[in-house]
């Protein structure tokens, strides 16, 4: 199984558009939204619900973890307050990200899906803003959830390796590729950068927006150099293993 | 009258009333400054809180009644006062105990502990222009009454004057919390909802208990 998503948002639309919209690249993900607040009977109204969120954070854990992502203020609050209601137990498999909610919800349901742990799933959400310029997220997103990777620590130290490749499959750096690229590099002692962009993440790599015939070329520096850029060229020339025996897609 | 779960009843009802007459000004004063829906969410909250006091049991202690009113209003209200009343309450009851009434200093420790649910929830400092603008000046002037010797009704009356007076005074302030900071200087020369609202709920209180005494 894998990690759930809450989905919490001022309005039901929004939520429910989230959860569609990253179901299409995780279809094995518990996609819970939580948007408005529908007491009173009556179609549901803009606003969020302490009673909708946290049913929904009981739907989406079932044991293996939660991610929740929000919209603004209240929304934030109302999931904190549903948080301090959990038991310890089920509490200290919850988390609460401070991510862009679109972004954040499409990375971490790419991870999730891909069997990440809760914490590799929050970091995928909070690391996902590539689109937009941080400084005009302010003040909806702190600084450093709207600016991955301006807290990294001093540069690595070590063997380092390079090379680059020509993507053969149809398809080329889509969200999947990406996310088995991002997933198999977060695990070695390497900063490995693809294309000039890191290559630990997942939607950083999806921007790069690299199709068929594009080249793929990176650098990775630390203990894990080589096995870095071996991991990155053997599954960039195996299609991602999205190649039919002839070669096609 | 002593502060016993009648009182923590009527503080409600007449804390919805107020709000119900008000509705539409905190409409005007979100608009201003923020969604317009201030006055809304807070009638459609204290009416479903009043639903649910004349549907229960009679109350034993005024906690009871604040724990149920706070519950209900984290899953009615919708808006940022939805989580910031429903703290503020939730932490009230906890203060109040088990207690059958409330004397002056569990007053002062009941509204305390209410504003720094607040501040724990909604992470506002004094000067952000927020209903905390309203809370601290009444947790001090209900301090300052109680140890001057006066009675449970006068200190919720010091209260709700001083989170009137606070709540006048968000009126040129700059928003740095919540929907209105993202107007930024636009935000100053309107008063600040959740202000507002605080006034009138704590003037609830004191009317409930009869004035000073």
């Amino acid at each position: 199984m894998s990690v759930g998503l809450v989905i919490v948002s001022h309005s039901a639309k929004i939520a429910e558009g989230v959860c569609e919209l990253a179901a299409q690249m995780a279809a094995d993900v518990r996609l819970v939204p939580a948007g408005g607040t529908d007491a009173g009977g009556g179609a549901a109204r803009i606003g969020t619900s302490f009673e909708k969120v946290a049913n929904a954070i009981t739907k989406a854990g079932q044991g293996d973890g939660v991610v929740i992502l929000t919209d603004l203020g209240s929304a934030v609050m109302t999931a904190e307050m549903a948080l301090e209601f959990l038991d310890e137990d089920e509490r200290a498999t919850v988390r609460l990200a401070s991510a862009a909610l679109v972004e954040g919800a499409v990375a971490a349901a790419v991870q999730a899906q891909a069997g990440g742990s809760v914490e590799d799933v929050l970091r995928a959400a909070e690391e996902a803003v590539v689109s937009i310029r941080p400084e005009a997220l302010e003040p909806f997103v702190s600084r450093s959830a709207a600016a991955p990777g301006t807290a990294k620590a001093a540069a690595p130290e070590g063997p380092s390796a390079s090379g680059s490749w020509v993507l053969p499959n149809d398809m080329g750096l889509h969200a999947r590729p990406a996310a088995v690229l991002a997933r198999g590099l977060a695990d070695l002692d390497a900063e490995v950068t693809v294309n000039g962009i890191d290559g630990k993440s997942v939607m950083l790599l999806m921007s790069l927006g690299l199709g068929k015939g594009k080249t793929v070329s990176a650098q990775a520096v630390g203990p894990d150099a080589e096995a870095a850029i071996e991991l990155i060229g053997a599954a960039v020339e195996d299609g991602f293993g999205e190649m039919n025996e002839d070669g096609q897609h | 009258m002593a502060l016993d779960a009648g009182w923590a009843q009527e503080w409600l009802r007449a804390a919805a009333r107020a709000v119900a007459e008000n509705r539409t000004h905190l409409m005007e004063l979100d608009r201003a400054i923020g969604d317009a829906d201030h006055g809304e969410n807070m009638d459609r909250g204290f009416a479903a809180v009043v639903a649910k006091l004349d549907a229960g049991p009679p109350p034993a202690t005024p906690a009871e009644v604040l724990k149920a009113a706070a519950m209900t209003l984290m899953s009615t209200v919708g808006g940022a006062a939805g989580p910031l009343y429903g703290t503020a309450l939730l932490r009230a009851a906890t203060s109040l105990g088990d207690a059958a009434e409330a004397q002056p200093d569990a007053v002062v420790a009941m509204l305390s502990a209410a504003r720094d649910g607040i501040v724990a929830r909604g992470k506002a400092e004094s000067g952000d222009k927020t209903m905390i603008d309203a809370w601290t000046p009444a947790v001090e002037a209900a301090a300052t009454a109680a140890s001057a010797g006066a009675g449970p009704g006068a200190v919720l009356a010091a209260a709700a004057n001083a989170a009137q007076a606070g709540a006048v005074a968000t009126d040129p302030l700059v928003a740095r919390k919540g929907r209105a900071s993202y107007l930024g200087e636009r935000s100053a020369g309107h008063r600040d909802p959740g202000a507002a609202s605080t006034a009138l709920i704590l003037a609830a209180a004191a009317e409930a208990a009869g004035g000073p005494g």
